[in-house]
């Protein structure tokens, strides 16, 4: 199977004045097409900052990643922009939706970057919203939905464009029980439609929907189910 | 991205803060509204300048009397009698440059009819005047040569002075008073309206010159004028004429050397300049209070947008996450700071037209409303919108996508 994610060597260190911190310590790890990742480990462990690396938003001090075969690290921040756009998904902990904008413009808005004219955008993203099973509830704004339904919409918007690979930060973490259950089934309905799904928890029944667990530690990486 | 789908985001973005976007737009709604109806009332101004110089007819040139030493007592400019008929009939003879001259003077009195009486100035000239002031007969006949030359007692009358003894009557053929005389009205003029001076130019009666010089006026010659109105041949002839008067008058008076002539020559080129200049000084007062309020209004946009920005930290970390360039970010700040200012511009034209009109229908003033100054105050805010809003779309367009979206 193609490697989606071929990370090599990663170093992450952030600097404050003159002090030095070394959030990532040289992580290598591979991610194929289609697979479905959890990524575990303590608080500070360095999850959060490799998931920025892996959605382009961050780059790394030193290492390699490629995404799909592209070597990012080359690339400058309009082409990262657009890499983000067309390869990558986020589903973040806080949703992060844009307020008082209905769901399906909210779903829209990968695609208005993506330069799609309105009636191919609309269609495509009520397709996603069907999807993720919120048909019905395009005209509503964020506010008007319940917390898993505004996960919901962030994960119709990050499939919206047919990424290569979803990225979730804890995307259950402000979540109920019951939510967290529909959005992991949703998930793994997802992933068995090919879709590659890299999701960051605490949670280890929720690291549990996924087919291969990455854990972290210091910098680190102590575990890996594959 | 496509403009439209940015104008929209842009017009999202004012609409849920209407309120403040209004306030912000205050700013230049005031300063482009003030600068539409002070422009507005400011070319009616020099519209109505420009009529009532207009009216004094065109290519004139006035030669009053100087001030004359006479026993230690210096009498003002005008005051003396210095110039004749002599003089006038010179001037046409021999300045190659002058179209038509006359002479008048010039006095004042009560002029009677049957029960009615009304002061007025009262004008001594020849037909020639009424040809330089390009100055039309409404009713009956003008004055003649042959009256000049008999000193027949005829007058026409202004307007107003027909107005003021006659009513709706006709006056032509009747006998008015004047100073106790009896005259024949042979004529109404047609209406002049006011001088530049602001001085009603039909409260006015003219005799015969030399009806006038006999009769009227109080001098030690009767071949005295009190002034000259002299038309030149063009525009272009207007100084060649004026130095040629000059010369001929010096000459004439025997002025040479350091001797302060008795005359003085006026063009009304020289009103005109005055006029223009002053018309020049208000548009510079113009810019300055345009620019001062585009300004002000400016720097309240620009705090404006800075607070939005700093507001929609997160939206902007959402946006450039899901793949905004840093361009798609900047031009949709400006796009709101633009639309602010246009909006503003847009109101501030209505409310500044509005006004012009009201001012213009309450003091019964000519406002005049130029395409050219609504699309001037049209781009101006366009443009004050660019240049403040572009500080606050830079800061925008270069926030780093974690950090914002992390923003609480
Ligand atoms: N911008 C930054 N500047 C300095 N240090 C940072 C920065 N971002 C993260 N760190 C540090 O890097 C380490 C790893 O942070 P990271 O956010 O990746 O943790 P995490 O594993 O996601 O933790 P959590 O489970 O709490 O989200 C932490 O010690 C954090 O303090
Ligand atoms: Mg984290």
């Amino acid at each position: 199977m193609s490697k989606v994610i071929a990370l090599t060597d990663i170093r992450r260190v952030f600097t404050m004045g003159d002090q030095q911190f070394e959030a990532l310590k040289g992580v290598s790890y591979s991610i194929s097409a289609g697979e479905f990742v959890a990524i575990m480990g303590a608080s500070g462990s360095g999850k959060s900052t490799c998931m920025n690396i892996l959605g382009c938003l961050d780059r790394p001090t030193s290492g390699q990643y490629l995404l799909d075969g592209l070597d990012v690290g080359a690339m400058n921040t309009n082409q990262l922009a657009d890499i983000r756009n067309k390869k990558l998904g986020f589903v973040f902990q806080g949703f992060n939706l844009l307020a008082r904008t209905p769901a399906v413009e909210n779903v829209e808005l990968p695609l208005v970057y993506a330069g799609l004219h309105s009636r191919e955008r609309r269609e495509k993203a009520l397709a996603a919203m069907q999807q993720v099973g919120l048909a019905g509830k395009e005209n509503n704004h964020p506010s008007q939905l319940s917390g898993g339904q505004q996960q919901r919409v962030a994960i119709a918007r990050a499939l919206v464009n047919n990424p290569a690979v979803i990225l979730a930060d804890e995307p259950t973490g402000n979540l109920d029980s019951s939510s967290t259950a529909e959005i992991m089934s949703l998930f793994t309905t997802l992933n068995k439609q090919g879709i590659t799904i890299i999701m960051v928890t605490h949670e280890h029944d929720v690291a549990a929907y996924a087919g291969r667990q990455i854990t972290f530690r210091d910098g680190n990486i102590i575990g890996d189910t594959k | 991205m496509d403009f439209l789908q940015t104008l929209k985001i842009a017009l999202r973005a004012l609409r849920t803060n209407k309120m403040r976007s209004f306030l912000t737009m205050l700013g230049i709604i005031i300063g482009i509204a003030s600068v539409i109806a002070m422009m507005a009332v400011g070319s009616g101004a020099s519209y109505v300048i420009s009529q009532q110089i207009a009216s004094i007819g065109s290519n004139i040139i006035l030669v009053i009397p100087g001030s004359t030493t006479s026993g230690g007592l210096r009498t003002g400019s005008g005051g003396a009698q210095t110039l004749t008929s002599d003089d006038v009939k010179a001037i046409m003879a021999e300045c190659p440059s002058v179209d038509l001259a006359s002479g008048t003077v010039r006095s004042s009195g009560q002029v009677v009819y049957g029960n009615m009486n009304w002061s007025t100035v009262i004008m001594g000239g020849t037909p020639e005047l009424f040809e330089i002031r390009e100055w039309g007969i409404a009713n009956g006949r003008g004055i003649t040569q042959q009256d000049v030359d008999g000193a027949v007692k005829v007058c026409l009358l202004g307007q107003t002075v027909a107005d003021n003894l006659f009513g709706s009557a006709d006056p032509v053929g009747n006998i008015v008073r004047i100073k106790k005389i009896p005259f024949t009205v042979i004529g109404v003029l047609e209406r002049k309206g006011q001088s530049p001076q602001g001085t009603d130019q039909d409260d006015t009666l003219f005799v015969p010159l030399r009806t006038a010089q006999r009769n009227l006026v109080r001098s030690q010659h009767t071949n005295n004028v009190g002034a000259l109105i002299v038309k030149a041949k063009s525009k272009e002839l207007l100084t060649k004429a004026e130095e040629e008067i000059n010369s001929l008058l010096n000459q004439r008076h025997r002025i040479t050397g350091g001797k302060e002539p008795d005359f003085s020559t006026r063009n009304l080129s020289e009103i005109l300049a005055v006029a223009e200049q002053s018309s020049k000084a208000m548009s510079l007062l113009l810019g300055a209070v345009a620019s001062i309020s585009l300004i002000v209004g400016g720097i309240g946009i620009m705090n404006i947008m800075l607070v939005s920005v700093t507001e929609r930290t997160r939206e902007i970390g959402i946006r450039m996450a899901i793949g905004a360039k840093k361009n798609d970010i900047l031009l949709q700040f400006m796009t709101e700071a633009v639309l602010l200012t246009m909006l503003g511009g847009l109101i501030g034209i209505a409310l500044g037209a509005g006004g012009a009109m009201v001012v213009s229908r309450m003091l019964e003033w000519p406002t005049l409303i130029s395409f050219q100054s609504i699309s001037i105050a049209f781009v101006f805010s366009g443009a004050v919108g660019i240049f403040f809003g572009f500080y606050p779309a830079r800061k925008a367009a270069g926030l780093n996508p974690i950090d914002a979206l992390r923003y609480e």
